[in-house]
């Protein structure tokens, strides 16, 4: 089978606050970085994919790109991911031999931004938002209690997830946080839902990226190396976190995981580097035990014994993730960006020189994941 | 200030609600594999089947997870900090809701304890919530 590439990939100039920005802009300077981290023209791209909105067709008319293939898969911040996996699949294919991904959102300052609206005749309308629910931190945290009482996690180690990623921030100048936090700083910030305060929760900011996806056939022919993408898998569970099948695991995850590591032909042996997407602290625990890197319940310990922070043996979202590099709404963009340069040997916090990196992307509230196996080679 | 969110049945879920407004808890099964559903719609989510039935539930129910939401909703500013709660009805199904009765404390919500439904008025509608078991 074909092998696929990433050829280029960066993030907009800045990410954090950007008023000076709209959702539209922030793509089209994503995809001139990324087209040009990749030395092509946007003349080059025949294939475009993003979210709406702006959604492909008002990105690619921005660009000026006349696209042969098409993706507007939008299921979250997962969706990159998803995009990853359709391009692949489209060059392979033959309808597309260099496909863009771009990713736009002021999340911060709402330039340009579509306002989220729920119907009240929707199914999430009338079963889950006459109850209070508001956003992410009232719906993405509620299984949490019950894998706590189930498998033994504490308010302590639950914590201990933003202080191990804090301390990769700390080695990253592009990180919105990078101050050394304590177990104890996190349990004193303030309550937003509990068990969750803020220091467990997502910043919320502006920024973009794109990637350059092509042939492998091409490698080489690039001025960055290239990066190889091993094998992928998508999933969806469920559109309301109500209905989430079992609160102490995520099913997508799994089964996105298993299709890539399948496709890859790799164990968790093999990976060398590590994303899992962390809109909230829990994320990362739920992430590393749908993968396998350790059983049902012990996740929270495997991080809180230092396993994924600088010096660990398993590099975890090297960039400070979600909870300290930044959060646009979408991340997953930049989940895959980290993956990139780790592999390529250009992180500000470079863990080591990974032969593998794995991406787990989520969207919604644990309704669809996304996994991206990243390769230095071809296997 | 906004009021709470008031649902807007479909026709799928017009019993659902039909059901709250004379204070009870109607469900669906299915017909064919007997397994009891919710949210309301007219496939058995176990088995394809189309040959779904209503029944009206029993109510009780256990406390499944839950968060202390500290940040309102709209219309929710005045009950702040609340419980946004999911519950495991004895038959099986789980439900999001709101708990009544009881402190919105961690001490106060133990995980697996007993509740049993309530209706409380909103908009033109009743919403089921969930109180200590009586």
């Amino acid at each position: 089978m074909t092998g696929v590439i990433i050829a280029g990939a960066a993030e907009t100039d800045q990410i954090g606050r950007l008023p000076d920005h709209s959702t539209l802009q922030l793509h089209v300077e994503g995809a001139l970085n990324a087209v040009a981290d990749a030395g092509l023209s946007l003349r080059d791209i025949d294939g475009i994919a993003t979210v709406s909105a702006p959604g492909p067709v008002q990105v690619a008319h921005a660009l000026g790109i006349t696209p042969r293939w098409i993706d507007g898969t939008g299921v979250g911040g997962t969706s990159f991911l998803l995009h990853v996996r359709h391009a692949a699949a489209a060059i392979r294919a033959g309808y597309a031999r260099t496909v863009l991904i771009t990713h736009g959102e002021s999340g911060r300052s709402r330039v340009g931004a579509s306002r989220y609206r729920l119907e009240a005749s929707s199914p999430a309308g009338q079963f889950e938002m006459p109850y209070g629910v508001f956003g992410p931190t009232t719906t993405f945290t509620i299984p949490v209690l019950r894998y706590m009482k189930d498998f033994g996690l504490t308010h302590e180690q639950l914590a201990y997830v933003a202080v191990a990623q804090r301390r990769w921030a700390a080695k990253n100048p592009r990180a919105a946080y990078r101050d050394p936090v304590t177990v104890e700083d996190v349990l004193a910030s303030r309550m937003v839902a509990y068990p969750f305060h803020l220091l467990e929760c997502c910043l919320v900011t502006d920024g973009g990226g794109a990637l350059v996806v092509t042939s492998a056939e091409r490698a080489g022919s690039f001025p960055k190396p290239a990066v190889h993408v091993l094998g992928t898998g998508e999933s969806s569970e469920t559109p309301m976190i109500s209905q989430m099948t079992d609160f102490t695991e995520s099913q997508a995850f799994r089964l996105a995981g298993q299709a890539a590591f399948a496709e890859a032909r790799i164990g968790v042996a093999d990976v060398g580097h590590l994303m899992i997407y962390d809109a909230f602290a829990h994320v990362p625990i739920y992430g590393l035990e749908a993968l396998g890197f350790v059983g049902k319940g012990e996740a929270g310990a495997f991080i809180a014994d230092g396993n994924t922070e600088p010096g660990g043996s398993l590099p975890l979202n090297t960039n400070g993730g979600g909870l300290s590099y930044t959060h646009t709404g979408m991340y997953g963009m930049f989940a895959i960006q980290e993956g990139v340069r780790q592999l390529r040997g250009e992180a500000a916090a470079q863990a080591g020189s990974p032969e593998i990196s794995v991406i787990l992307g989520n969207g919604g509230m644990f309704a669809t994941a996304g996994v991206l196996v990243l390769g230095r080679h071809p296997r | 200030m906004t009021g709470k969110p008031v649902p807007v049945p479909t026709p799928e879920t017009q019993p659902f609600w039909d059901g709250c407004a004379a204070g009870e808890l109607r469900i669906q099964r299915c017909a064919d594999c007997g397994r009891p559903y919710f949210y309301p719609r007219p496939v058995c989510p176990a088995c394809g089947s189309r040959n779904v039935e209503w029944f009206t539930a029993s109510g009780r129910a256990t406390l499944y997870s839950y968060v202390i939401n500290h940040r309102p909703a709209p219309g929710f500013e005045d009950e702040a900090p609340y419980a946004i709660a999911v519950v495991e009805l004895a038959e099986g199904p789980r439900m999001m809701t709101n708990i009544t009765g009881l402190p919105a404390t961690p001490e106060a919500l133990e995980l697996d304890m007993p509740l049993q439904v309530r209706f409380e008025p909103r908009g033109d509608v009743s919403l089921p919530v969930f109180g200590p078991a009586r």
